[in-house]
């Protein structure tokens, strides 16, 4: 129950709002692991590749660098297993859970709206439009540097990973031809190395896009993706 | 079809006993079971020698100098006279016209049953005008002195890959073997050069069984490239606890820690030289103090420093790696973030000041 009072100021200043059901749980639930989990990946792959000052002392005393990928691994594993159920979630969830692996390059509209975003995110329009799903601009990010590159970085790790499973296994049977593809291990290496700071260039942006629409635009854009409701404020 | 191995061995001297030890070892160093010993033996009792022509291209010869220093002197000296060496430029005793007879007569007695050995790689370029041989290009006669061969053995990196004749910019286009010869069983041996008993190996096994070694995607001998070096390097401990060489004389080098910071390509590497080590098993790079080049991967000159194991990245022009291009993509995103808000901002104080005017002037 309201106070007298914030009732009447309710009635005075308050906006009509409108709240459509945009993000179903599944869709969100894995959001937020996956975030969590590019964070881990991020980290632990930087130091696997530039690893901490060395320690000293016997090395039976130490499991450092076992740790580190451990975690690596293990994340790398549920980060594959999200991307599975997420791609499984896009067959059998709302036409929303499609967007980010089903571009409409065919739509003129869509590429309109690709240019007035464009245009909005360089203060060339005043008053942004509002999307139930996705922003276009936004999209297209998201296919190129998160779909395109989170399949690649899945990819080359599991085929780096394959390296020390051993030749002639069902993971090598599965991922072994990724190595010799990109020129060899080293090269595989870099590929990798290079996709995570794409990944996590795109992620920065990602959240400083969310953060401004947040304040900017007439929609909610982060509580969206914690609630699952697009709120319309006007 | 003359003589079998054992025959040409007991002719040499050598006494049964030593030669069922070689049997024995020869097992065992190809990852045998011990029911495969006396299989050796027998197939070495039957078998006529297998002739093999050993072609040199543009190369550096140490593949040879590793063959013939291989660890065991019996295995140097039964692989010498195993294979029927028919023609090796750098060993025969023929020369000229009389050398070149020996290929054409090979061809013609052995015709699809005979190896070619290929030390080194043709280079293409201005009709492979860069490695003349006999008077005509090496090219030339490669090709035709694989067209009948059973299988062909490509020996050390510039025959599996190119190695630094092949180095960028290449400017012969030396080729590696698989990329000029088609059809042909064709075994990479990569290594500059490969270990000695990797080499004698790779032969043992294919006269013994009479067929080709099981090969990985890179057409490598399984049993010697399986692995990379750092799966087996005895340093590997020192790796998985955190235990790192920071500098080539600090304490860390002293007590033999991992080099992976100094640059050392084992992890990337696909060799044996962590299990079956050189020169008779003496010692190897690691052991000796050095990071692993990764001389046995394909275009290893090109892989930036030997002493960065971060590849470099050609493509911008400059040297650098990974982590230089990927920081900087990360710093600008942040840059170009930083000043997207702060315009932002801007324009929305002002964009606010002008609404309170408006709304000032509308005020009656």
């Amino acid at each position: 129950m309201l106070s007298q009072h914030d009732i009447q100021e309710a009635e005075q200043s308050g906006h009509q709002v409108y709240s459509v059901y945009v993000f179903e749980a599944p869709l969100r639930a894995w959001h937020w692991v996956n975030a969590l989990l590019m964070v881990i990946l991020a980290v632990s792959g930087y130091l696997i590749g530039k690893p901490l000052p060395t320690l000293t002392g016997e090395a039976a005393d130490h499991y450092m660098m076992g740790y580190v990928r451990f975690v690596h691994f293990i994340a790398a594993y549920l980060f594959a297993a999200g991307l599975v159920a997420r791609l499984y979630w896009a067959f059998v969830g709302n036409r929303h859970a499609r967007q980010i692996f089903l571009l409409p390059f065919a739509d003129k509209t869509w590429w309109r709206e690709v240019l007035f975003e464009l245009r909005w995110y360089l203060f060339l329009e005043s008053t942004p439009k509002k999307y139930l799903g996705h922003n276009p601009m936004a999209l297209l990010m998201m296919f190129f540097f998160f779909t395109v590159l989170a399949f690649g970085m899945t990819l080359t790790g599991f085929g780096l990973y394959v390296e020390f499973t051993g030749a002639g296994g069902v993971g090598d049977f599965l991922f072994g031809w990724v190595v010799p593809l990109l020129g060899g291990s080293q090269q595989t290496h870099m590929w990798h190395r290079l996709g995570m700071w794409f990944m996590m260039s795109f992620a920065v942006l990602h959240v400083y896009a969310a953060i401004r629409e947040e304040v900017l635009s007439k929609h909610s854009l982060i509580s969206t993706m914690i609630s699952g409701w697009r709120m319309f404020k006007d | 079809m003359t003589e079998t191995f054992y025959e040409v061995l007991r002719r040499q001297g050598i006494t049964r006993r030593s030669f069922l030890k070689f049997c024995s070892l020869t097992a065992t160093s190809l990852g045998l079971s011990a029911a495969a010993m006396p299989k050796i033996a027998q197939a070495l009792e039957t078998k006529p020698r297998t002739p093999v022509l050993w072609l040199h291209g543009l190369e550096c010869t140490c593949c040879s100098e590793s063959f013939i220093r291989s660890a065991h002197p019996l295995t140097r000296d039964v692989v010498l006279s195993m294979l029927s060496l028919d023609y090796d430029d750098t060993l025969m005793a023929a020369a000229g016209h009389q050398a070149e007879a020996i290929i054409e007569m090979v061809k013609e007695k052995y015709r699809g049953n005979y190896l070619v050995a290929v030390e080194g790689n043709p280079p293409l370029n201005n009709d492979g005008m860069f490695c003349i041989q006999g008077g005509r290009p090496f090219v030339e006669k490669l090709k035709e002195t694989c067209a009948d061969a059973k299988a062909i053995i490509a020996w050390g990196s510039c025959a599996s890959y190119g190695c630094v004749q092949a180095a960028r910019p290449n400017p012969t286009r030396a080729t590696p073997i698989d990329k000029v010869i088609t059809g042909k069983p064709i075994i990479n041996v990569p290594g500059c050069p490969p270990i000695a008993e990797v080499m004698t190996g790779v032969v043992t096994y294919m006269l013994t069984f009479d067929r080709i070694p099981e090969l990985d995607r890179q057409k490598r001998p399984k049993m010697f490239y399986g692995q990379r070096i750092h799966d087996k390097c005895y340093r590997r401990g020192h790796f998985d606890a955190g235990q790192f060489v920071e500098a080539w004389d600090d304490e860390s080098a002293k007590k033999g820690f991992c080099l992976y910071k100094m640059g050392c390509k084992g992890p990337s590497t696909y060799n044996a030289c962590s299990s079956m080590r050189w020169n008779g098993g003496v010692s190897w790079p690691v052991q000796s103090g050095h990071g692993c080049l990764g001389c046995s991967e394909d275009g290893f000159w090109d892989r930036g420093s030997f002493y960065d194991h971060v590849t470099g990245i050609h493509q911008f022009g400059i040297e650098a790696d990974a982590d230089t291009i990927g920081g900087a993509v990360a710093i600008g995103t942040g840059a170009a973030i930083a000043a997207h808000a702060a315009v932002t901002v801007l324009s929305r104080i002002r964009s606010g000041r002008q609404v309170q005017e408006t709304a000032a002037e509308t005020a009656p």
